[in-house]
């Protein structure tokens, strides 16, 4: 980890328009959720559907992507990222830093906005805005990750992505279930499923893999693509644009 | 015609510049007219949307993305062709509502690549130093990107009615609903268009644009079908209907139903005669404010 690194990313990252970008995806969800608590009441079932159905499943994905490919690839793109190459900094080091400074952009306008939207939604009752909260921080710790290697490795990043994001979890996953299985959204909801214990069943929060299956295999994503992003920059190749 | 050297022999006046002619031949020949630029960088950008002319990995997303379009079809047409039935299993019209993702894939992929690359790399001022005028740059990427967005949900809608026609399904029960959906979708590819390239004309930072593109469709997709959702849930079926304006796909999908007659897989169509009008008002406005973004746009950008 590297304060100067840290800085500069979150500079970049939060840049104007990226920002407004960044902040327009939690503000929908806010307003979504106050309009429907005003005009539904207070209902579970609503609350998980808005939850799990737009905030982790597609806020959350968007915005690893925005997080984990912005944190690096712009950099990547122009260049510049020679001349943070020629520091003498560990490559493992600026690989996690960067990782991390995309997961705590994520977590800001993620995570937080998908607690708040929870209380709003629901109060707290059976926690159920806890749950979805911690969910959709571990899917982003993920995505962000994930995506951030993506952006090592090629420079069509958000692209693939996006495939991976919407056209595998939810396309390939509905008609192929063991898909889910190899989807961050499905470890992430085991994750928010044991959280609500017997209250999930109910509700209807299911997921495709276990928590004991979940748990390594998400901190085996996490480690892994933040290891490989670092590993890959050791020869990083700049290739010219089209 | 000067001799090559008699304004060289002046010498330039310091302070003033020269344009010295050194005697190479003059071109005499015809100049084609604004007409002709804007319908070469039509056709240069229709088919640079599928990679046509650009290098051979950037062929590879648009081509992919076209046969994952018509993947589906191909098996529509294959089951109605093997299997006697009487009509398609999955019809013309919801078609493009089903496949929405990789539609949304598509245009936010190569509308970046249309617009925003000239915006980065800083070559406006090699356009604008033609005869072409602002709006005829517009104009033709406009088209450009409405006609490429067109022809990837054209292509899996003809093979559909090849198909039907192939399957010895009567051809005036398949026409009515293959010319609605080509109608549809028309106007997804006009709105689509309109939405992505301003999008991309205002974020021309590679990746940015294609995020951002993603965001706002994904984002209007989800928000429509949660209030659509909420709104049926509670039984505002008035509500539920107009819920249909918040999505490109759904917008278009009202007009069809309402309009055209085409059946609607949503829960609730656009309500009345009102509703139609609302419908097709809104998507005439969405097309002719993203027309307008754009010209005030590249009217900013500076030679």
């Amino acid at each position: 980890m590297n304060a100067t690194v840290a800085r500069l990313t979150a500079r970049s990252l939060l840049g104007r328009r990226r920002a407004l970008l960044l902040l327009a995806l939690p503000a929908v969800l806010l307003v979504l959720a106050v309009a429907s608590r005003v005009l539904g009441g207070q209902d579970d079932g609503l609350t998980v559907g808005l939850l799990g159905g737009f905030a982790v499943a597609t806020l959350v994905p968007l915005l690893g992507l925005i997080a984990g490919t912005g944190a690096i690839g712009p950099e990547i793109d122009d260049g510049s990222i020679v001349y943070l190459l020629a520091k003498p900094l560990s490559r493992f080091s600026i690989a996690t830093t960067k990782v991390a400074v995309a997961v705590a952009v994520v977590m800001a306008f993620a995570a937080v906005p998908t607690l708040l939207a929870g209380f709003i939604l629901s109060g707290t009752s059976d926690r159920l805005a806890v749950a979805y909260g911690v969910g959709a921080l571990i899917a982003g710790t993920g995505y962000a990750a994930l995506f951030l290697l993506l952006a090592v490795l090629t420079r069509h990043a958000v692209v693939v992505g996006l495939l991976y994001a919407l056209i595998w979890e939810s396309l390939v996953g509905s008609f192929v279930p063991g898909a889910q299985a190899l989807s961050v959204q499905q470890w992430a909801l085991a994750i928010t499923k044991s959280l609500l214990g017997d209250r999930a069943a109910p509700l209807n929060v299911t997921s495709a893999v276990g928590l004991g299956a979940a748990i390594p295999l998400l901190l085996v994503l996490v480690v892994g693509s933040t290891w490989y992003a670092g590993w890959r920059l050791r020869t990083l190749r700049l290739t010219s644009d089209e | 015609m000067s001799t090559p050297g008699d304004l060289a022999a002046q010498g330039p006046r310091p302070g003033q510049g020269v344009i010295h002619d050194l005697g190479y031949r003059h071109y005499d020949g015809p100049r084609l007219s604004r007409g002709h630029l804007t319908r070469a960088l039509f056709l240069e950008s229709a088919k640079g949307a599928y990679g046509l002319g650009r290098s051979a990995r950037s062929k590879v997303m648009p081509m992919l993305l076209l046969a994952a379009m018509c993947l589906p079809a191909l098996i529509i047409a294959v089951i109605a062709a093997v299997t006697e039935v009487d009509e398609l299993p999955g019809g013309y019209t919801s078609y493009v509502l089903n496949v929405q993702l990789l539609a949304m894939i598509y245009v936010a992929g190569q509308a970046p690549a249309s617009v925003s690359r000239d915006l980065r790399f800083r070559v406006m001022p090699l356009y604008f130093s033609r005869p072409l005028h602002r709006i005829d740059y517009v104009a033709a990427k406009y088209a450009a990107m409405t006609a490429a967005v067109f022809f990837l949900m054209a292509l899996p809608l003809t093979i559909m009615f090849v198909g039907a026609l192939l399957a010895k399904l009567p051809i005036d029960e398949q026409l009515p609903d293959y010319a609605r959906s080509l109608t549809g979708a028309l106007l997804v590819a006009l709105v689509l268009a309109g939405i992505s390239l301003v999008i991309a004309a205002v974020t021309p930072r590679r990746g940015l644009g294609v995020a951002a593109i993603i965001a706002v469709l994904a984002i209007l997709a989800g928000v429509q079908a949660s209030v659509q959702g909420i709104a049926v849930e509670q039984g505002e079926r008035t509500v539920a209907g107009y819920a249909g304006l918040l999505s490109p796909f759904t917008l278009v999908d009202g007009i069809q139903h309402s309009l055209l007659g085409a059946e609607t897989p949503l829960p609730e169509g656009p309500p009345g005669t009102i509703g139609a009008l609302v419908f097709l008002g809104v998507t005439v406005l969405v097309v002719a404010a993203c027309f307008g973004a754009l010209v005030l746009r590249y009217r900013k950008v500076s030679i």
